[in-house]
């Protein structure tokens, strides 16, 4: 009797597992086969998925097949696509650039600015500022679909519509990491605090030497996700910058697809490869850092 | 008296230290957010921005007869009903199976939270791959006899976008319930399990309570990515997709390049004031249904 409830449990576990690993393949499914088909040479990929595009189709000199082969394995390894987006096609380069000058400055001051608010709003207490944290967790939840319209006419009014400034300066003082890193810094015991004060230090100095030092984490697993959401970003380089010379990668990469099917994996995976490094090297903050964005009422 | 005044006197200072605090960032957040949101509220009840007539709720009622507005709203809708559902309630699923005891845990979780850090421009062209007329998908159900489809040219491509958005979403949602399980207090589990509750029972009257914040918040965030999915739609199909792709960002894109000021401002109002509505109710059924659990 007792064997065969073993079992039965024991059977539950197994088909649990297997269920759970079904589901982690094809969860990472389409990240392996972007970075194996950035190893086939140009003419694999154009003989493999040529059919996407409409007039690569009429030139019958290259070999097309009707349909697309989604595979996993190139038929010769090769770096061929990796050196025409490093050495021949600077555009591709240029537009990571984009991407970069836009995210860095964005996370950086982004965190910095909202370690300063945050220590405001749990330092001190008091009425009208729980108002205004209040306000700013409404804020955090509205879509760009509401904010870009605000953020567009407050550009065209100082002038730097157009600019990269109308993108990065929102995002500095988008409420979303002031929201995350007060949550983390209320739970800091205020005798530490008490503590520091008795010692004659000041408030900045407090803020310096016990706050930051104990929000270090906080800080790196909330820069993560405010990376991974601009190193994404695309609704607002299509409304606030003009020139398309300025658009990041993000939005670029949507018209290799229908042109320079050759290299868009490449490209792709040289456009994966910040994201996926801070991923495996920070897993456990970014974990953390999700774990803290639980709950709006704490 | 000298000593109320002189605490009268610490007070304020206290006070503009914790306003010199908070004073940077409630610069730009007024600046960039709060003031100009009041220009696009003046902006929505006025004719045009030149003559300034005070018109009412007639730009409101302009946007519900303007076609491409009520075919956004549809197609945004549907799909957030259908995909926000689905996904908190599959990740809550992962997030139960993963805390029980299988091996591999750490594994599982970080294939499951990879999605969440891969760009989604550096995989679209992956799922272009699987979703064509001529791609994998349709190859994959021939071979069951099924007649092929354009899965992004019809109505199945909800259903479409429902699986990246799952893809994108399920391990952050599922990290989320994961830590809030962990903090189900077990002897109350144990008490109910003691007196001879069916696990059916426990988890929906005694986990399910506990879990209610999380899920709320879930919820929220799901409904606020789902409003992003506009990224994996340009990215596959551009400016113009199938009519059944159009979602709400597509009708502002096309109405910043008209720069119709009166559309763009009532469109904005409208769905600040539909999000705060749902946000608002979905706090009330929480606080119905969580409220004796109150830590």
């Amino acid at each position: 009797m007792s064997l065969k409830r073993f079992l039965k449990r024991h059977l539950a576990t197994v088909l649990l597992f297997l269920l759970a690993l079904a589901a982690a393949i094809l969860f990472i499914l389409p990240t392996v086969l972007t970075i194996s088909n950035s190893f086939m040479a140009e003419s694999e990929i154009n003989a493999n998925y040529g059919a996407m595009i409409e007039s690569a189709s009429q030139d019958k000199k290259t070999y097309i097949s009707e349909e697309l082969n989604l595979k996993f394995i190139p038929d010769m390894v090769s770096f061929s696509q990796y050196t025409s987006v490093l050495f021949r096609s600077p555009d591709y380069l240029l537009k990571f650039w984009n991407s970069v000058i836009l995210v860095v400055p964005i996370t950086v001051f982004q965190i910095l600015l909202a370690a300063v608010t945050a220590y405001g709003f749990s330092r001190y207490r008091g009425r009208v500022r729980e108002i205004i944290f209040f306000a700013y967790i409404i804020l955090m939840l509205m879509p760009y679909q509401v904010t870009l319209v605000p953020n567009y006419l407050v550009s065209d009014f100082l002038g730097i519509l157009g600019t990269r400034w109308a993108i990065i300066l929102p995002g500095i003082f988008s409420p979303f990491s002031v929201y995350l890193l007060t949550k983390v810094m209320r739970r800091i015991p205020k005798a530490y605090y008490e503590a520091a004060r008795l010692d004659g230090a000041g408030e900045i100095q407090i803020f310096l030497t016990i706050c930051l030092p104990l929000c270090r984490s906080a800080m790196l697993s909330v820069g993560l996700l405010v990376f991974i959401d601009y190193w994404n970003m695309v609704e607002q380089p299509l409304i606030l910058l003009n020139n398309e010379d300025d658009y990041p990668l993000s939005v670029f990469l949507s018209q290799i697809n229908t042109g320079d099917v050759g290299l868009a994996f490449a490209v792709a995976v040289v456009y994966m490869i910040p994201a996926l490094l801070l991923f495996l090297y920070g897993e456990e903050y970014l974990v953390e850092g999700i774990t803290y964005s639980g709950g709006v009422k704490g | 008296m000298q000593i109320q005044k002189r605490r009268m006197r610490r007070r304020i200072l206290e006070e503009g230290k914790a306003w010199s605090w908070l004073m940077p960032s409630l610069i730009g957040v007024l600046v960039f957010f709060i003031v100009p949101f009041c220009v696009v509220i003046y902006y929505s009840v006025l004719d045009n921005p030149i003559y300034a007539n005070f018109v009412g709720l007639d730009n409101f009622l302009a946007l519900f007869k303007n076609a491409a507005f009520l075919r956004a709203m549809r197609n945004t809708g549907i799909f957030t009903a259908l995909s926000v559902p689905l996904s908190v309630v599959l990740s809550l699923w992962m997030a139960f199976a993963l805390n029980s005891r299988i091996p591999g845990k750490s594994w599982l979780r970080t294939c499951f939270l990879c999605p969440l850090m891969v760009p989604i421009a550096s995989v679209v062209l992956v799922w272009q791959v699987i979703f064509h007329y001529h791609g994998t998908l349709n190859q994959v159900t021939e071979l069951f006899g099924l007649e092929p489809v354009d899965w992004l040219k019809t109505n199945w491509s909800y259903i479409v976008l429902t699986l990246m958005f799952l893809w994108k979403t399920l391990g952050y949602n599922m990290i989320l319930f994961m830590s809030a399980i962990a903090g189900i207090p077990t002897d109350i589990v144990e008490v109910a399990q003691l007196e001879g509750a069916s696990s059916w029972y426990t988890f929906l009257h005694i986990k399910l309570r506990y879990l209610s914040p999380t899920i709320l918040f879930v919820t929220i965030l799901s409904i606020i990515s789902s409003f992003k999915m506009f990224r994996e739609v340009y990215l596959l199909t551009g400016d113009y997709p199938f009519e059944s792709m159009y979602l709400l960002q597509h009708f502002m894109n096309n109405t910043f390049k008209s720069l119709d000021y009166q559309k763009l401002s009532s469109a904005a109002v409208l769905l600040s004031v539909i999000m705060i509505v749902i946000i608002g109710i979905l706090f009330l059924i929480e606080s119905k249904y969580g409220e004796d659990v109150e830590e």
